[in-house]
């Protein structure tokens, strides 16, 4: 709708905004700046098979100021529960504060919950803040092999995006697991400069927590992809 | 399920280091993108789950307390469509915003203008069969902030959707026509000029309500699938 005038004048020539069909074209990002915790991240967003408080911080802004809501009850989820955590560090290894990660994967038998209509159990996303410390966690299962390119079965592995302060736009990797045969034919790993792949392999912790951590930046930076 | 591709990113979307948005400088990867070809992974998402991931619709953000808030109340309407015009139904879009002072609900926003004890500024809607969403609010303040000296920021209201699939995530913000901080401004200058008015709503006659609130217009544009199934982008 053009803005008529309802005195029945001419309005002035309307400068370029959202509406007008010569800028049209994707919209672009934009941070989420630093005060996102109050409306991105909810209480139990990073535990995608319990039902925790995982993944907010409500303890940024008063409780009454809390209006999203905690995730609802879980059906019981098949496959191997894991847990994985690890930091955000800048450019100089200082975590980073005040950014969020967001997971998307396959459930343990490969398949994305939203093509088979199975996601009343396992929705296969999760978001989490990260704390002071820069550290973000999530329980979730182990994803089984997808097919890829050529149809070719893809190593187990986790998408993961990557918010903040600072981050004009997502930024976004990938999540494998460290000593998993798979990874050695996985066609998307097999595209990333050898010298670098390590920064997309979590390591093994201890029984069924793994440990990746996010380089944003620096002789470690971590490999983010073009999509 | 239609498992094309999507169109890569056009030439609208900011880079991810701008220096005069200071913190983007220890905070920016300094290697190249690598380069993959969409696989399931990034052509799926979480579709048709938002109400059990989040929750249910909240599309009044001014009546979530015991009284309504200080400040302009506004109406937001628009559309969700890919790049090919087409809608983009039952997907979520996320909204959070400070008052109408400037100030955000959040122990980490310093600024000392005034709280408002009947706003949280946090809400999300869900768009319709045609790619239609709407929500009330009250218009949020410009603010200070520590980028360089004497720094505001034009008022904005952040908005996050997820779209079709992973590939079609977008975070972005809305400003207001006719404020003169979006050109003097380090992360709307981040996007390149030809592209900034998208972000722009527009002030609408028809969305407006006689004696309730003003109506803007903003349609918010994700990638849109390729037409043709599979091409091998990567070299």
């Amino acid at each position: 709708m053009s803005n008529r005038n309802p005195l029945g004048r001419e309005n002035p020539a309307p400068r370029l905004d959202n509406q007008s069909g010569e800028s049209f074209g994707q919209t672009p990002w934009q941070t989420v700046g630093p005060f996102f915790h109050y409306g991105l991240p909810w209480k139990g967003g990073a535990d995608l098979v319990g039902q925790s408080d995982l993944g907010a911080r409500p303890e940024l802004f008063p409780a009454n100021h809390y209006v999203l809501n905690v995730a609802g009850a879980k059906g019981e989820v098949a496959g191997e529960k894991i847990e994985i955590f690890g930091r955000v560090l800048d450019a100089a290894g200082a975590p980073v504060s005040d950014a969020m990660i967001e997971i998307w994967q396959a459930n343990a038998e490969g398949d994305y919950t939203s093509l088979t209509g199975s996601g009343a159990g396992f929705t296969g996303f999760g978001r989490s803040a990260t704390s002071d410390a820069g550290e973000y966690r999530f329980r979730t299962i182990k994803p089984g092999r997808v097919p890829g390119p050529g149809n070719a079965l893809q190593a187990p592995h986790i998408a993961v995006g990557v918010f903040g302060r600072g981050l004009l736009k997502r930024l976004v990797t990938r999540l494998y697991f460290a000593d998993d045969p798979a990874n050695e034919d996985d066609a998307i790993l097999a595209l990333v400069p050898a010298a670098r792949r390590h920064t997309l392999i979590a390591r093994f912790s201890h029984a069924g927590v793994w440990q990746f951590d996010i380089h944003l930046q620096g002789d470690a930076e971590t490999v983010f992809f073009d999509i | 399920m239609n498992q094309n591709p999507f169109r890569p990113e056009d030439a609208g979307q900011p880079p991810s280091l701008f220096a005069p948005y200071a913190s983007t400088v220890a905070r920016s990867p300094r290697q190249k993108l690598v380069r993959i070809p969409q696989t399931m992974t990034e052509t799926t998402g979480p579709v048709g789950v938002w109400a059990q991931l989040m929750g249910p619709a909240i599309a009044d953000l001014t009546r979530q307390h015991a009284a309504e808030p200080i400040g302009q109340r506004i109406i937001v309407s628009g559309r969700v469509l890919d790049d090919s015009r087409r809608p983009v139904p039952d997907t979520v879009i996320e909204i959070w915003q400070c008052n109408a002072a400037g100030r955000y609900i959040h122990v980490k926003d310093q600024w000392d203008a005034p709280i408002d004890p009947n706003f949280t500024g946090a809400g999300r809607v869900i768009t319709d069969a045609d790619g239609c969403y709407r929500f009330t609010t009250i218009r949020p303040g410009a603010y200070p902030w520590g980028n360089h000296r004497n720094a505001w920021r034009p008022s904005h209201i952040h908005l996050s959707l997820l779209g079709q699939a992973f590939a079609t995530r977008l975070v972005t913000q809305l400003y207001f026509p006719d404020d003169p901080l979006i050109e003097i401004d380090a992360i709307a200058n981040a996007v390149p000029l030809e592209a900034r008015a998208r972000m722009v709503a527009r002030f609408d006659i028809d969305t407006t309500q006689p004696n309730y609130a003003l109506g803007y217009l903003f349609d918010i544009v994700l990638r849109g699938r390729e037409a043709t199934p599979f091409e091998d982008r990567h070299e």
